[in-house]
């Protein structure tokens, strides 16, 4: 079950080859990863797990550009990454909006930048399209700072779909929620997700979260120099209710896999 | 559990004045503050019965003091026929020769109003002058001439309003001076070092020196002409003296924005003009403005030591012509123009401090 499926290059929506990370510190250099590969295909939803300070958030901000990478390469659709870009939306952790901006302003941002030739029209019913879709239809010209933790985070919900990225990437987006919310959340991702099927890579802490969420759950070993420890196919059909999951008796083995590689 | 929102048709935009509403306590809110405001305002009225009570006290005792120094010398070199015509005089409150000392709460409110019924004569007067002189005045600007203006003494009221707008411009000037400096240096950890030491030497020269260095830029600069500067040249020195804070504050914002939000600029590739004004410089806005609210008391409090040596109109002079001039009401009038610099002040800071509520986002 670990092994790597032997990937259809044409499929590869992004291709991390020998990827090394190195942070230099006071005690000489700290190695977070070492000659990483991973490939993710075109449509593929693939969660990240292991355990804290293995380097999950180092290898995200690397493939967002936002962090630099000290040897291999990336590449996107066959090309190598070159800095940040719209193209790769992010959801963060904390919902980062803007609190000086309205909900429509903050996702309107990126969607002025992403489509510069559309009409001020079509630029607010993309804003809107995507508002509705994560029940924020009529919380337009709210302030950010007005919204509850979970309202914000689907504001970020919707401003990463709204970019139309060839890939997104998703840092524990709900890891400062509470269980109710985040399931609500799970369940408004997933809704869009299905709908666009945007490549997905997702870092999470929650083992019931990436078997609902992910085709692929990648096990990271512990750092310094973490590598892929192992992979888990997560052959659920799609669209998912968490119901029927459940009800699965396969959900329990990806569990039962999945929490004896983070104890072992 | 969810947030009952979900799915209902998408709201308009709320009209403007509800918008307004916002930066408004609620009735309720009133309503529950009013024990503890009325328990406040009990207190510092307290506190005032007691400072005025202080005041007469102190103010009785010094005038004793002030009597008694001016018979025991009138005895001293002239005799005590003529100290006792003294004490006698000095009983009578004649003004001739009134013991000069600290004056007493009641004599501060009766110069408060000789300067106010000043005020109305001298605005009378103006009101009079400009009517006799509009007939004139329409004839030597059709000739092309400068109209005739009015040079009667300033009143106290009119002191004041040149006193704000030497501080209105020094304000401005220190505003458009650093910000943009703020910013720059802010942005750039090159410009921040270079501009380092220059902050760090300047920021604690005296108001004093400001004006003596603006006064001899200024001198040359306006060599020929035979315009009054002392205006300018006050308020260039109150701005100096009072942008550092501004600046100092302004590049601390703009330097220290929240990472999440420069990786959300990053991701979008916003370009460097709309990052300033999108992104930047609405989260440096707080900090911008606890700068500006710093400089506008500076700027005040500089105002009357600058214009005082400037010898341009004002608060300032006012003050000192009244030290030099010795009348017997001048204490009284001093202590008006102290009273009346630092109601200004509060005034001021207030008006900063709503605004800068106004405007942060938090
Ligand atoms: N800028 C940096 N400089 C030096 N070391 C760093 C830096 N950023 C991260 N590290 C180190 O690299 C390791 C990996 O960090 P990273 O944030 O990627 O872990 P993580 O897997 O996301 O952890 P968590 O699950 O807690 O979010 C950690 O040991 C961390 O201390
Ligand atoms: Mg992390």
């Amino acid at each position: 079950m670990s092994t790597n499926p032997a990937p259809n290059l044409r499929n590869v929506m992004l291709n991390m080859q020998d990827l090394t990370k190195v942070y230099p510190t006071p005690n000489g250099d700290y190695v977070v990863l070492d000659n990483l590969q991973l490939q993710v295909m075109k449509e593929e939803f693939v969660s990240i797990i292991g355990h804290s300070g293995c380097g999950k958030t180092t290898l995200l901000t690397m493939i967002a550009g936002l962090n630099e990478i000290s040897g291999g390469k990336i590449l996107l659709n066959e090309f190598p990454i070159s800095g940040p870009g719209p193209d790769r939306g992010v959801i963060f952790q904390s919902p980062s909006l803007l609190p000086w901006m309205t909900t429509l302003q903050n996702v309107m941002l990126g969607v002025k930048q992403v489509f510069p030739q559309a009409s001020k029209k079509e630029l607010n019913e993309i804003c809107q399209y995507y508002l509705d879709k994560v029940g924020l239809g009529n919380a337009l010209h709210k302030k950010a700072t007005e919204l509850s933790q979970g309202m914000q985070q689907r504001v970020g919900i919707a401003r990463a779909f709204a970019l139309r990225p060839k890939i997104l990437l998703l840092d524990e987006p709900f890891g400062m929620l509470d269980s109710l919310t985040r399931a609500e959340l799970q369940d408004v991702l997933l809704e869009i997700w299905d709908k666009e099927k945007i490549t997905a890579i997702q870092i999470t802490h929650d083992v019931d979260e990436a078997i609902f969420l992910a085709d692929r759950i990648i096990m990271m070993t512990s750092g310094p120099r973490a590598q892929i420890g192992d992979i888990l196919n997560i052959d659920f059909s799609r669209p998912r209710t968490r119901k029927d999951i459940l009800n699965d008796p396969d959900y329990y083995h990806y569990r039962k896999h999945l929490i004896d590689f983070l104890e072992h | 559990m969810a947030e009952t929102i979900i799915n209902t048709p998408s709201a308009e935009k709320p009209p403007r004045y509800l918008a307004l509403k916002r930066y408004l306590p609620s009735m309720t809110k009133i309503v529950a503050g009013l024990p503890a405001m009325g328990k406040n305002l009990g207190i510092t009225l307290a506190s005032m019965l007691l400072f005025l009570l202080v005041w007469q006290l102190s103010s009785s005792y010094l005038y004793g003091v002030e009597a008694e120094s001016r018979i025991q010398r009138v005895l001293e070199e002239q005799g005590p026929a003529e100290a006792a015509k003294m004490e006698a005089c000095i009983a009578s409150g004649d003004v001739s020769c009134k013991p000069n000392t600290l004056p007493s709460p009641s004599e501060v409110l009766n110069a408060g109003q000789l300067l106010l019924a000043d005020h109305f004569v001298i605005s009378a007067d103006k009101a009079a002058f400009v009517e006799k002189t509009a007939a004139v005045n329409a004839q030597r600007k059709a000739a092309g001439q400068a109209a005739i203006t009015y040079t009667g003494r300033p009143s106290f009221v009119d002191q004041i309003m040149t006193s704000l707008k030497t501080v209105a411009v020094g304000f401005l000037i220190a505003l458009f001076i650093a910000v943009p400096i703020g910013v720059l240096i802010g942005l750039n950890e090159n410009l921040r070092v270079a501009f380092n030491w220059f902050v760090q030497v300047f920021k604690p020269v005296s108001p004093v020196v400001w004006l003596l260095l603006v006064f001899m830029i200024v001198k040359t600069l306006t060599l020929g002409s035979d315009s009054d500067t002392s205006f300018l040249i006050s308020a260039v020195s109150v701005g100096l003296c009072s942008m550092w804070a501004t600046l100092v504050n302004t590049s601390l914002g703009v330097s220290s924005v929240n990472q999440d939000y420069i990786n959300v600029a990053r991701v979008l590739k916003l370009g460097i003009v709309k990052k300033i004004f999108k992104v930047i410089l609405p989260s440096a806005i707080p900090l911008i403005f606890t700068g500006l609210r710093i400089t506008v008391s500076v700027a005040w409090m500089v105002l009357i030591a600058i214009e005082l040596l400037a010898q341009s109109p004002g608060l300032g002079s006012f003050v000192w012509e009244e030290f030099q001039n010795g009348a017997n009401d001048s204490n009284a009038k001093i202590i008006i123009a102290m009273f009346v610099i630092g109601f200004i002040g509060f005034l001021l800071d207030r008006m900063m401090y709503f605004v800068q509520r106004t405007v942060s986002f938090t």
